[in-house]
C-alpha cells in the first residue's frame, strides 16, 4: 500500500509541478521573471489577469474558441444519436466497413486537411467563422460520438424497443421520449469527449480562422513583441485555457471511468 | 446476440455519413488532385502523373529523403512514448486508491493534462523546461548536467519525450484503471484464500482484464504520437537543425510555409495510408477478439 502511495504521489508531483510553474508566473511581473528563478511571487501580481479581462482582443479569443467547441459538440451529437442507434440494432449492407470507414477519420492527422480545409471552406464562404471550426472538427468528433455513443446503446436491452412498439409508439416519439433518456449519461460522457478533442484541438482552428474567430490559444501568440516575450501575459492566457477544462473534468469525474471503462476514446 | 437486418438503418446513418463525406472525402480529392500535378504559381497546373510518388518513395532524392528521416523520427519517438508510458500508466493505474474521496480527486488530477490545449501544453514545456526561467531547465543545469533544448538535438528530444509521458500517461493510466475496476472483489478474496502472490495476481487477474483496455490505449497512443504536429512545433519548431520534425510538421512546412502543393499532398496520401493500414491491422484485431469472446 506505502508503495502505491509513494508512486501515485510521485506521478502527481511530476503533473502538477510545470502547472505549478506556470500559475507562478502569471503571477509576477516581468521584471522578477527575467531577473532570476523565484519560487514564489515575491511581489504578487494580478496585472497580467486585468489586462486579458479588459482588452477586448484577448478575451474575444476565449470567445470564440467555446462557440465553436459548444456548436461542434451540439452538432456531432445531434448528427451522431440516430447513426449510434442504426449500428447498435440493425444490420444492414456495408455495416462493418462504414463504421471501420468512420473511424479511420479519427485516425486522420489533422495536418493531411489543413490545406484543403482551408480551400473548402474559403470557397463556400466560411472561412473565418465559428462554423467552419465546429464542422471542421466534426471529422474527428462525429465519429467519435459514433462510436461511444453505439458502446452506451448496446448496452440497453433491446426489449424496451419493442415493448414500444406494442404500445403503439412511433419511431421519432419513441427515440425522443424514450430512449434518449436511458442513454443520457453516455451523451454526458460523449459530450465531455468532443469538448475535450475539439478543445485541445488548434491546427485546423488556426488555419481556418484570420481575425474575426481566431480561439484563444492562436491569440497567445501575440505575446512575442518587439520588447521580447511577455512571460507573464503568455502565462496568465495559459493558466486561463487550463480553467475551463478543469471545470468540466469537475463536472463530469464521477463519469470519466465510466466512459474510459467501454474503452472508447 | 443477432441484430435483425434492417436496409432502412442507412436512412439513420446518412446524417453522418454526408457530414464526414464533406469533410473527408472532398478535401481528399483535392489532395489527390493536387498530388498530381505541379505548380509554378498563378494558379497554372501541370499534369505531373506519378512523379511526386516516386520521388517521395525513392530515400537517394531530396523529398525522399526528407521524408524517410522524418518517419524514422516519428517511428522512434512512437516507439520510446509507448515502451514509457504503458508500463508507466499500468504503474498509476495500478496505485489508485480504491474508495473515497481521494478516487475523484485523483481522477480529476489525472485527467488535467488531457484538457489543455495542445499549443499551451507546448508553451507550459517551453517555458518549465528553459535553463534561465524554467524549474527544470535550471535544476538540471544546476546539477553540472549540460541541457539546453534550442542548441542541443539531445536535449529537444528528451524535453518532447518528458512532454509526452506528462501530457498522455494519464489516458493510459485511466483506460487501465476502468478495466481494473472491473474485476468483481471476489476474484481479490479468492486469490487471498490462495495465497497468490502479488505478481501471480497482476499476472493472472488483473493483466487479462486489462487487456482490451491495454490493446486501445496503445492504438491511441500510437496514432496520436504519429500525427504529433502542435506540442513538438511549440517547444522546439521542429530544431535544432531537423531533429525534432516529424512527418507532419515536415508536412505543414511544405504545404503552407513552401507552397509546393504537389509534394505535399503526395506525401498526405502517403502518410495517410501508412496509418490506416495500422488502423485496420488494430481493428481486425480487436474485432476477432470480441467475436473469439461472445
Amino acid at each position: 500500500m506505502l508503495r502505491a502511495r509513494i508512486v501515485l504521489g510521485l506521478y502527481i508531483l511530476f503533473l502538477l509541478l510545470p502547472i505549478y510553474w506556470l500559475v507562478n508566473m502569471s503571477l509576477k511581473t516581468n521584471a522578477e521573471i527575467v531577473s532570476g528563478l523565484t519560487l514564489w511571487p515575491h511581489k504578487l501580481t494580478f496585472e497580467n489577469y486585468t489586462r486579458i479581462f479588459t482588452d477586448s482582443s484577448w478575451y474575444s479569443g476565449y470567445l470564440n474558441s467555446l462557440q465553436y467547441v459548444a456548436l461542434n459538440t451540439v452538432l456531432s451529437i445531434a448528427l451522431a444519436l440516430p447513426a449510434a442507434y442504426a449500428f447498435s440494432r440493425f444490420r444492414f449492407v456495408g455495416d462493418k466497413h462504414l463504421f471501420f470507414w468512420l473511424l479511420s477519420n479519427r485516425m486522420a492527422p489533422p495536418a493531411v486537411f489543413a490545406l484543403p480545409f482551408f480551400n473548402l471552406y474559403s470557397a463556400i464562404g466560411l472561412f473565418d467563422t465559428p462554423l467552419a471550426v465546429a464542422l471542421a472538427h466534426c471529422l474527428f468528433n462525429v465519429p467519435l460520438a459514433v462510436w461511444i455513443l453505439e458502446g452506451f446503446m448496446s448496452g440497453v436491452p433491446r426489449e424496451i424497443d419493442e415493448t414500444a412498439y406494442l404500445d403503439g409508439y412511433s419511431f421519432p416519439h419513441f427515440f425522443v421520449k424514450i430512449f434518449t433518456p436511458l442513454v443520457a449519461s453516455g451523451i454526458g460522457v460523449t459530450a465531455f469527449f468532443c469538448f475535450m478533442f475539439s478543445w485541445v484541438e488548434l491546427l485546423l482552428a488556426r488555419t481556418l480562422t484570420s481575425v474575426d474567430a481566431k480561439p484563444i490559444a492562436a491569440t497567445m501568440t501575440r505575446t512575442v513583441s518587439a520588447a521580447g516575450m511577455d512571460w507573464g501575459l503568455l502565462a496568465a492566457a495559459g493558466v486561463l485555457t487550463i480553467v475551463p477544462g478543469a471545470l468540466v473534468i469537475w463536472f463530469v469525474r464521477n463519469y470519466i471511468a465510466k466512459g474510459f471503462a467501454l474503452g472508447r476514446v | 446476440m443477432d441484430k435483425p437486418v434492417n436496409q432502412g438503418a442507412w436512412l439513420l446513418v446518412l446524417p453522418v455519413v454526408l457530414i464526414v463525406a464533406f469533410s473527408a472525402i472532398v478535401p481528399l480529392m483535392t489532395v489527390v488532385n493536387y498530388s498530381v500535378q505541379d505548380t509554378f504559381g498563378n494558379n497554372q497546373f501541370f499534369w505531373n502523373g506519378i512523379g511526386w510518388y516516386q520521388e517521395l518513395l525513392d530515400p537517394t532524392t531530396e523529398l525522399g529523403g526528407r521524408f524517410f528521416d522524418a518517419l524514422w523520427r516519428n517511428l522512434l519517438f512512437s516507439a520510446l512514448i509507448l515502451s514509457i508510458e504503458v508500463p508507466l500508466g499500468i504503474a498509476v493505474a495500478l496505485s489508485m486508491p480504491r474508495e473515497g474521496w481521494r478516487v475523484a480527486a485523483t481522477l480529476v488530477i489525472l485527467a488535467l493534462p488531457l484538457l489543455i490545449p495542445w499549443n499551451v501544453v507546448g508553451t507550459i514545456w517551453q517555458i518549465f523546461a528553459r535553463e534561465d526561467i524554467g524549474l527544470l531547465g535550471w535544476v538540471v543545469n544546476r546539477l553540472g548536467i549540460p541541457y539546453n533544448y534550442t542548441a542541443d538535438p539531445l536535449s529537444a528530444w528528451v524535453t518532447i519525450v518528458v512532454m509526452d509521458v506528462w501530457h498522455w500517461t494519464s489516458l493510459v493510466a485511466l483506460l487501465c484503471y476502468a478495466g481494473l475496476r472491473s474485476i468483481p472483489d471476489a476474484f481479490y478474496q479468492a486469490a487471498r484464500i490462495d495465497g497468490a502472490s502479488r505478481w501471480a495476481i497482476f499476472r493472472n487477474i488483473q493483466l487479462p482484464k486489462m487487456h482490451r483496455v491495454l490493446l486501445i490505449a496503445v492504438l491511441l497512443r500510437f496514432m496520436d504520437s504519429f500525427m504529433i504536429y502542435t506540442e513538438p512545433f511549440v517547444v522546439t519548431g521542429g530544431g535544432p537543425g531537423n531533429s525534432t520534425t516529424f512527418v507532419s510538421i515536415d508536412l505543414v512546412k511544405l504545404a503552407l510555409g513552401q507552397f509546393d502543393l504537389g509534394k505535399a499532398a503526395a506525401l498526405s496520401i502517403v502518410y495517410n495510408l501508412v496509418i490506416l493500414a495500422v488502423c485496420w491491422v488494430f481493428y481486425t484485431v480487436m474485432t476477432r477478439m470480441d467475436a473469439g469472446r461472445s
